[in-house]
């Protein structure tokens, strides 16, 4: 609903919100030029005293107007023309030419009516209402993306072009709701929907048909200083019932031209005073600085809108076609997905064709159109869904959990899986939450509750062959992420090791793939990504990708992995065979989970073999010399000493604190696990003080790892599982 | 071209018994070329005595500007039923206005005179920028500010 709310008003008004905001935005300009140009008036200056110097110089004078911004400007009539200057109130003599700027003229009959007139106005509030629309319902995203408002700063992750779009609209959406909501008064007040009209003057006393009275005689003008003015008039010359009408920031008066007796007086009401604050609001002028902070942020709306593009034209490109869907009243099996970006659906999809192709009817919905009445013939419902944000449910899922409440519970078996990333702590929560309340009523259970992280193609191939198993039919689900477009990676360099202890490995240096500002905006491409990150290498003569941990951050200008051959591997055969100038076909998936993050707290790195290599990236980018002890298990330092020279260089740039390793070859076997059990004081020392500990490698090795911290944590209260849940005990395990 | 076929019933001094006669009055109002918006002008009638009779015509549909025409605002207190029904758009730096209206014949030769105000945005009021009498002869000025030429004929 919220996301509806926010796409097509910002779809439907891009064109004119851009002319708008890019207008706007030169506006911002002139308020802050003409701010730079004032020649103050001196302190305690009358407007009697004003007057009198500028008619001195002028004697043709019939209006002195005082802009917001101090600027003093001086009208007169001469044979028929109008004639203007600016005027240096210490003199009262013309400095500069008072021309109304054109420019400024056509670009705020542009800013606010397109030059259309009345109707142009309503269509520029119309855009102003898209724009706070689109203003309350992005807030509302960002805090759902964020997981709260109280993380509306929180780091983004993702494509460009979504980092971009929220980027600037968390920074520029205050300006923009001033700026739209400002603009919104400023013509209800225009077309008189507001009570702020001038009140009538009040008359004080009749004029006295003389004239003459000099401007230093005035009590009036006396007692007003220059710095509260407006605009003083003149009476035309030779009309003895004209008068001289001042405007002050309090009101507007009228003083008699032979006596300067009061003649009249009106007021501003509270509404005309809201009505000037919010004008100066909205122009800047008088408030140049503000004024230039909004057209700053006004400038954003066109990227906003050039980006929110990208992402709605992505997010439908992602959602795949279903081809030869049953109808509801006829499908043994229901398929309802909860997906917000599209990604669930291809899964989906994938499930839809592999359950066809083994001879089931299937359909596939939403899960916001769950409707149990409707499925006369179904047997069994699978429902695989994804989590919005702290534990909501995804655009397609939308009012779910109600239909579920209201609905009987059908024969049908139900099978839920949720779809999620481990790095968030409200992983796969909605989809939780389905499958607890439809236990509640009573649901037949066809299988257990499952979870598919980070769109792992392998865990859904599993729970394929679970399902398949309960159905009695062969089903393979092969699922290919429809976001995993290759690109040709061109090897520059190989370290080899580990060849006399049976266990050959290579670091591997691939150059960095050159990549279009397209597909960085689309988040295509290997062009952003940190060590920690997955690269996805696809084999000749396979679909199915095999992923590799990054050892290097596309800072430091290349993609590094590391790679041991595995007997009968397919893929790291192809990989160690490459010799420099080979290429291969990878893909970037980001994970986050295994990121070192940006805080200064020390950080404990423990891995063996290959599993080094994530760990030797963070370390070649600890440019900021935060505390890192690296635990380290290999066969042999003759070897497979993985970085082995690197790691003294990075020791002496003190980018690494501590190196302590372990040999498990020779006599007396040594692993990671007896290392960390060496260092077990300083570890739990470490840890109480907020350390974060990183594990890569082997099942074995992390299982071993986490003994071993158990055992040391033991005295200090703290468990692994504790330390999981609060993010600072994470593993990359394959 | 603007044109009021029914006589002016707006006022108690414009619609006095004995006023039935009425003739028709071309008003045509020429804008300088001053650089700005477009002007808002009031045009009405103040009786021998100054004091207002009642107003022809409203160019410029905004009530919120009103108080720019000092003059005719400060006549009528910004009533705006004295112009209802009376009311075009603002006039273009360089244009013309031209209104066709009946004018009852007691207001010609008695001393009545015809009032133009004029305001355009961020630049100076210009109250009584034309001042002229009403006469069957017809009359034409040049205004003090934005207005080039008026004239009034029958």
């Amino acid at each position: 609903m919220i996301r509806a709310l926010h796409r097509w008003p910002g779809l439907l008004a891009l064109a004119l919100l851009t002319v708008l905001a890019l207008s706007g935005a030169a506006l911002s300009v002139f308020p802050a030029a003409e701010r730079l140009g004032v020649t103050p008036a001196e302190a305690g200056l009358t407007v009697a005293e004003l007057a009198q110097r500028v008619q001195k110089a002028i004697p043709a004078v019939e209006q002195i107007v005082r802009a917001p911004s101090g600027r003093i400007t001086a009208y007169w009539f001469d044979g028929g023309t109008p004639g203007s200057a600016l005027v240096d109130p210490s003199t009262g003599q013309a400095i500069a030419s008072a021309d109304p700027n054109q420019t400024e003229r056509w670009l705020i009959n542009l800013h606010r009516a397109l030059f259309l007139g009345d109707g142009g106005r309503i269509v520029t509030a119309g855009g102003a209402a898209a724009m706070l629309v689109l203003a309350l319902s992005g807030m509302v995203l960002v805090a759902r993306r964020a997981g709260g408002w109280q993380r509306w700063f929180a780091r983004l992750r993702g494509p460009l072009s979504g980092r971009l779009h929220v980027e600037i609209a968390r920074i520029a959406v205050i300006g923009l709701l001033l700026s739209s909501s400002t603009a919104l008064w400023m013509t209800a007040s225009t077309f008189d929907l507001l009570p702020d009209n001038a009140a009538p003057p009040t008359v004080l006393a009749e004029p006295s048909g003389k004239t003459g009275i000099a401007l230093t005689s005035i009590q009036q003008l006396q007692h007003t200083p220059v710095n509260t003015l407006r605009e003083l008039s003149f009476p035309y010359a030779g009309d003895a019932s004209d008068v001289f009408t001042l405007t002050t920031e309090s009101g507007i008066t009228t003083l008699d031209q032979g006596t300067g007796v009061q003649l009249s007086w009106a007021g501003l009401s509270t509404w005309q005073r809201v009505s000037e604050t919010i004008y100066m609001l909205h122009t800047g002028q008088g408030a140049a600085a503000l004024g230039l902070v909004l057209g700053l942020m006004a400038l954003g709306v066109p990227v906003m809108g050039g980006t929110g593009v990208i992402l709605w034209l992505t997010g439908r490109r992602v959602r795949p076609k279903i081809k030869g869907n049953v109808s509801a009243a006829h499908a043994e099996t229901i398929l309802l997905v909860g997906s917000e970006g599209g990604s669930t659906w291809g899964f989906a999809a994938t499930l839809q064709a592999a359950l066809t192709a083994a001879g089931q009817s299937v359909h596939a919905a939403a899960l916001s159109s769950y409707d149990p009445a409707r499925y006369a013939k179904a047997q069994r419902i699978l429902i695989l869904t994804a989590t919005y944000g702290d534990g909501d449910a995804p655009a397609s899922a939308k009012g779910f959990l109600n239909r579920l409440a209201r609905s009987d519970t059908p024969a049908a078996a139900l099978a839920v899986l949720g779809f999620g990333d481990r790095s968030f702590p409200a992983f796969c929560a909605f989809a939780k939450t389905i499958a607890a309340e439809a236990a509640a009523k009573g649901y037949a259970i066809l299988l257990p509750f499952d979870t598919i992280d980070r769109q792992s193609p392998q865990d859904f191939a599993r729970w394929g062959q679970a399902l398949g198993a309960a159905l009695d039919v062969p089903l393979t689900l092969a699922h290919q992420p429809i976001l995993a477009t290759t690109q040709s990676l061109t090897l520059l360099s190989r370290h080899d090791y580990g060849a006399e202890v049976q266990a050959p490995t290579s670091i591997l240096r691939f150059a960095l793939p050159k990549t279009s500002l397209w597909q960085r905006l689309v988040g295509r491409g290997i062009s952003r990504f940190q060590a920690g990150d997955l690269l996805g290498i696809l084999p000749e003569g396979a679909d199915v990708a095999r992923f590799y941990s990054l050892a290097s951050a596309s800072r430091d200008g290349f993609v590094e992995i590391v790679v041991r051959k595995r007997t009968g591997g397919l893929c790291s055969g192809q990989l160690l065979a490459l010799e420099p100038g080979d290429t291969v076909r990878a893909f970037l998936r980001h994970n986050p989970n295994f990121h070192a993050g940006r805080d200064r707290v020390p950080l404990i790195l423990i891995g063996a073999g290959t599993g080094i290599g994530p760990l030797a990236g963070i370390i070649r980018g600890n440019h900021r010399l935060r505390p890192i002890h690296l635990f380290f298990g290999m066969r042999h330092p003759d070897s497979d000493f993985l970085y082995g020279a690197e790691l003294s260089r990075w020791q002496v740039k003190d980018r690494l604190a501590m190196l302590t390793t372990a040999v498990s070859r020779g006599t007396k076997p040594h692993y990671v696990q007896d290392a960390l059990r060496g260092e077990a004081a300083q570890i739990a020392r470490l840890i109480r003080d907020g350390a974060r500990v990183m594990v890569c490698g082997g099942r074995e090795m992390a299982a071993g790892v986490a003994v071993a911290l158990t055992e040391i944590l033991a005295p200090s209260g703290l468990t692994p599982a504790a330390l999981k849940a609060e993010g600072r005990y994470v593993e990359d395990i394959y | 071209m603007k044109s009021l076929l029914t006589a002016l019933a707006l006022t108690t001094a414009l619609t006095l018994p004995g006023l039935a006669m009425a003739r028709p009055v071309t008003l045509t109002t020429t804008l300088n070329d001053y650089g700005g918006n477009g002007a808002y002008l009031a045009i009405y009638v103040t009786d021998p005595q100054g004091a207002y009779a009642g107003s022809l015509w409203m160019a410029g549909g905004k009530s919120k500007y009103y108080p720019h025409l000092s003059d005719w605002y400060a006549a009528t207190s910004g009533d705006t039923a004295q112009i209802n029904g009376i009311t075009g758009a603002s006039v273009g730096a360089g244009r013309s206005l031209e209104i066709t209206l009946d004018l009852a014949d007691a207001l010609f030769d008695a001393g009545y005179t015809l009032h133009i105000d004029a305001a355009v945005e961020d630049m100076r009021n210009s109250p009584n920028e034309i001042a002229v009498p009403l006469t069957t002869a017809g009359a034409s000025a040049q205004g003090r500010r934005y207005i080039a030429s008026f004239a009034y004929g029958l």
